[in-house]
């Protein structure tokens, strides 16, 4: 007996069901592939949607929040900032460069759907053990896929953060967000409004790569068959990407578009379904008019193709010509497919022939929502058990060549410099430091930008270290100047229908609530990519967020981790609490311990930390967050960069290696008394060849510079 | 017809691809092979019947288009 | 006096440019590569990027783009023309200046400051400067490796065409300060009349003290000054 046509499409019993009785009829196969498609994990959040309302998502500069391509925030004096962040974790994991290529023109599609020029791309990445040929592989595909389509399409990439862990090695996560930047004029939906308006497909042919790509291979588990999936992945065009940003920036300028939608998942049925239903309207479709690469195509193919670079614009009739001829200026294809009409229901034709007909709003409205079960993990206790053995004496420096020779510490350039992160003139703080600043010409306003991810801790204690990520990237915006603005974020996890998952995921979004609320922060978009697992091993729970900052006005030289010289004294600022071993680097890279229970983030320290970061940014030379590694590897990246070493007074090994949150350090001019903002101390003074730690030993500075510098590389090599 | 053309890097200028392929082999263990070269392969259709007028049309496109002349060298096979 | 900045699709670096000028007091126009009448502009540049996706070979379908033979036209006739990074691949390829740019020695793609040596000033591109300068100056390339044949490099060379070399921050040309395997370390060229130029680093990328420096300013200035002295509308 053959299996049922909804089985093969991912679609349980349950849900085929469902969809029979919101037609009220047997599905024709172009209909039940738009339902499985929209239907699916990827594209309905139907596992965590339940959950996403805990998210505090207002404030009063707010403009867009969750739901639509992008969250907009507003920048005063008529600018806006559009921000998303998605992952591309299962198509990398097939084809590295390919996925992790498509995943920077999908992101940057979003951001200009909402009539933002993109100006700047993070990509924060995990992979498993470079020991393995394959990490290697994928890590150097990935890095090759952004600096490729990036680079190519015109819009700098600025960094991101990089993770190792073994759980990533069969699943790496490849995230990636994008900012970009609007007058409030040119704020796009993708509404389609207007009885009569025609949609107008703009850009790539429409082939059959990554048919159910996206949506299909990021919502099921992956098994060792998974590279046969590669058909399914689609191929990156960064020129298109680039003619096509242009066009549509220009139609947005000329005020031709009533509203817009990219095609991403799901491809034609997404984008004409979400239109139409936004705008509590209908739309007519006929597929003989969509620019086809290969003949042949069945209905359900056209309207489930992932092929990449395309979008459907909305415009009024008497737009279309000119619309056209716009496009054709920049050498881009575009087709008038549709016709929005009343009624609410989207009707698919080929061949003069009705193919399907479903209402629009079904399709995302109807989509099943699951309250799955959950259950704190029995081996939870275990771990905690398992805490560090932190012995009384350590030799600093001994540790500190080791954390430094981690790839995830070490030097990231190797990565960096493949990126272009100059392009546009903006970028005033690069990769390298805590946040990226960027500026915006023509104002003294001021964009910082971070992105953070704690696999480890999430996994020790998903609340607590789901709070802490929170913390960290506001820090890291703040010792830029900026204060934290918006948050989106990526949640990154297992397989849902294991309750152990489905807790973890629960105690993360609550963790990252209480921290957002604490900042005052509201979470503007994100993204939930479940099924991370291999062989029935769940990847760390690992969210990862992108914290947006704002300053008005920039200060006027923010502050840069090389700009350190001799004779500068180091504070420490902020609380320390010398137990907090648990998921450190120390613990990791010396110990070899995973375990124990981080401590919490606290949320009066860490406000009045920021806002001590936030003060000194105006005229400090060097501000940088103490995250992992703790004060000593913090320390060393200074020296280095700035190529002067630093004689450390500490009373205590462990106020040096431990990871307490909320702290940064200060470098200062000698005559500076910054001892108002407590909790403050001075713990070094800059100066000498070496990053002496008094008894705890001393590691020359041209020894650390090697081992930092070749951390990553050697590993590559 | 069906035309193929073969672009090569003109031998004595730098060839990074090449090299990094030949050492890449070497690490495998193909201790046999020597110098490696890169090129492209390109496939023109192009509507014409004498095979020696179509060889010399796109010779011509070449060394106009296809290929660079400076650096590269070509060969066109016609294949009917 | 108005520059025109080239566009053609693909190229990105068009809005860096006319805004470097523009912090210096000059005013630029962007010119789709479509157009066939630049007479109006005392200057071209052809700015950084992916023209037509740099498919094929890079610069080699830009160089048959309309504009391409206006922009042989003005430098034929005097007019100061620089190519930046894309813009200086596509100059090779039309002829316009000798040799071509191939993937970098490492295969790799490379953002960051490097220094370049100025090595003479007989050229729109370098007047300004002074032999023997050091610049800091940001490259942002895949293909940047210049190559030629061996007598050509001699007859650059012995006609004093190099423009800059790469070098470290001392002005000592090493391999290691080679950042892409660029024959003679060969960062930037100029034809034989030293109208037209080109060069692989970005100078608009280092033209204000709030980016990190300033070091591109002396070429973009050498440029504006070429360019002002020369009459518009031919």
């Amino acid at each position: 007996m053959t299996e049922p046509v909804h089985r093969t499409l991912g679609m349980t019993d349950e849900e085929y069901e469902s969809v029979v009785r919101v037609l009220d009829r047997t599905p024709e196969p172009a209909e039940l592939a738009m339902y499985s498609v929209m239907w699916s994990e990827h594209c309905s959040y139907k596992s965590s949607r339940a959950w996403l309302g805990r998210f505090p998502t207002e404030a009063p500069w707010v403009v867009v929040g969750p739901g639509e391509n992008a969250g907009v925030v507003d920048l005063g004096d008529g600018w806006l900032a559009a921000l998303r962040i998605e992952s591309h974790n299962h198509p990398s994991f097939v084809e590295p460069y390919q996925g992790a290529a498509t995943g920077v023109g999908g992101i940057l599609r979003d951001i200009f759907t909402m009539g933002a020029r993109p100006i700047a791309v993070w990509d924060p990445i995990r992979f498993g053990s470079l020991d393995q040929p394959r990490n290697r592989y994928l890590l150097k595909g990935v890095v090759a896929g952004i600096a490729g389509y990036g680079n190519a399409v015109g819009v700098p990439t600025l960094g991101g953060e990089i993770e190792f862990a073994d759980c990533y090695s069969g699943n790496p996560l490849v995230n990636v967000m994008a900012l970009g930047i609007l007058e409030r004029e040119q704020l796009v939906l993708s509404a389609a409004s207007g009885e009569g308006n025609v949609a107008v497909l703009l850009g790539a042919a429409t082939g059959r790569d990554g048919i159910g790509g996206a949506s299909i291979l990021a919502s099921a588990s992956f098994d060792e068959g998974s590279g046969a999936k590669r058909p399914s992945v689609q191929i990156g065009d960064p020129f298109e990407e680039k003619k096509l940003i242009e066009a549509c920036l220009e139609l947005y300028e000329r005020g031709l578009v009533v509203g817009i939608q990219d095609l991403g998942a799901a491809g034609i049925s997404c984008a004409t379904s979400e239109c139409a239903a936004n705008g509590g309207m209908g739309m007519d479709v006929d597929l003989d008019t969509v620019h086809l690469r290969e003949h042949g195509m069945t209905p359900g193919e056209i309207l489930m193709s992932e092929s990449q670079e395309r979008m459907l614009a909305i415009v009024r009739p008497e737009d279309v010509a000119e619309v056209l001829a716009l496009a054709e200026k920049w050498e881009v294809d575009a087709s008038s497919i549709g016709t929005v009409t009343p009624g609410g229901a989207l009707r698919v034709f080929q061949d003069g022939a009705l193919v399907a007909e479903v209402p629009a709003a079904s399709l995302s409205e109807d989509a099943p929502r699951y309250e799955r079960p959950r259950e704190r993990p029995a081996w939870l206790d275990a771990v905690w058990a398992d805490a560090p053995d932190v012995p009384d004496q350590v030799d600093v420096a001994g540790a500190l060549r080791s954390l430094l020779d981690d790839p995830a510490l070490g030097d990231r350039s190797w990565i960096y410099e493949q990126y272009d992160h100059q392009l546009f003139l903006n970028t005033v703080v690069g990769p390298g430091n805590d946040g990226s600043l960027l500026r915006i010409k023509g104002t003294e306003k001021g964009l910082a930008v971070s992105t953070d991810g704690d696999g480890l801790r999430c996994r020790l204690d998903p609340r607590r270290g789901g709070a802490r990520i929170v913390w960290e990237a506001a820090l890291n915006v703040a010792v830029t100047g900026a204060r934290p603005y918006a948050v989106v974020d990526n949640l990154n996890f297992g397989n849902p229908e294991k309750p152990e998952v489905m807790w973890q995921f629960v105690e993360v979004v609550e963790g990252m609530s209480q921290a957002c609320e604490a900042l005052g922060v509201p979470v503007i978009g994100g993204n939930v990519s479940f099924y991370n697992e291999t062989g029935g091993v769940d990847i760390h729970p690992t969210p990862v967020v992108g914290m947006l900052g704002f300053c008005d006005p920039m200060p006027p030289r923010a502050p840069r981790l090389d700009r350190a010289e001799e004779g500068m004294d180091v504070w420490l600022v902020g609380p320390e609490h010398l137990d907090d071993f648990a998921g450190s680097a120390f613990a990791r890279v010396v110990l070899g311990n995973e375990g124990g229970r981080p401590h919490d983030a606290d949320a009066e320290a860490g406000s009045t930390v920021i806002a001590h970061a936030i003060q000194l940014a105006g005229w400090s030379p060097v501000l940088h967050d103490v995250s992992a590694g703790g004060v000593a590897v913090a320390l060393a990246e200074i020296c280095i960069r700035s190529g002067v070493g630093a004689v450390v007074e500490a009373a205590d090994w462990r106020e040096l290696l431990c990871e307490s949150p909320h702290r940064f350090l200060a470098v200062l001019p000698p005559e500076a008394d910054p001892s108002d903002l407590s909790p403050i101390r001075r713990i070094a003074t800059m100066g000498g060849a070496a990053i002496d730690f008094g008894r705890y030993g001393a590691l020359p500075l041209t020894e650390a510079t090697e081992i930092w510098r070749n951390a990553l590389p050697r590993r590559l090599a | 017809m069906k035309v193929r053309v073969s672009i090569t890097r003109k031998a004595g200028l730098s060839d990074p691809e090449g090299v990094e392929t030949h050492r890449a082999l070497h690490d495998l263990g193909y201790d046999e092979v020597g110098d490696v070269h890169f090129g492209r392969i390109i496939t023109v259709e192009v509507a014409g019947k004498d095979a020696a007028e179509v060889q010399a049309r796109v010779e011509e496109m070449c060394e106009r288009l296809l290929a660079n002349p400076v650096i590269e060298d070509y060969a066109v096979e016609v294949l009917g | 006096m108005t520059i025109a900045v080239v566009v053609f699709p693909g190229t990105n670096c068009e809005h860096d440019v006319v805004h470097a000028l523009g912090v210096l007091g000059v005013s630029a126009d962007l010119a789709w590569h479509r157009e066939t009448d630049l007479a109006g502009a005392s200057g071209v540049v052809l700015p950084g990027g992916f023209a037509h996706g740099d498919y094929l070979r890079t610069g080699a379908i830009a160089r048959f783009s309309p504009v391409m033979t206006e922009v042989a036209r003005l430098a034929e006739a005097g007019c100061p023309v620089l190519g930046i990074c894309n813009g200086f691949q596509i100059l090779c390829e039309a002829g316009l200046l000798p040799g071509a740019l191939v993937a970098n020695r490492d295969l790799r793609f490379v953002c960051r400051p490097i220094h370049v040596r100025v090595e003479s000033t007989d050229s729109v591109l370098t007047a300004a400067a002074t032999v023997g300068d050091v610049l800091r100056i940001p490259l942002n390339s895949y293909e940047g490796n210049y190559v030629a044949p061996a007598a050509d490099v001699a007859a650059l060379e012995e006609a004093g065409r190099v423009m800059l070399r790469y070098c470290d921050p001392s002005g000592a040309v090493t391999d290691p300060a080679n950042p892409n395997g660029s024959m003679n370390a060969i960062a930037g060229i100029a034809n034989a009349a030293g109208n037209v130029a080109g060069l692989m680093p970005h100078p608009e990328r280092a033209s204000e003290e709030i980016l990190g420096s300033t070091d591109g300013r002396v070429l973009l200035e050498s440029f504006v000054a070429a360019a002002t002295a020369i009459p518009a509308g031919r």
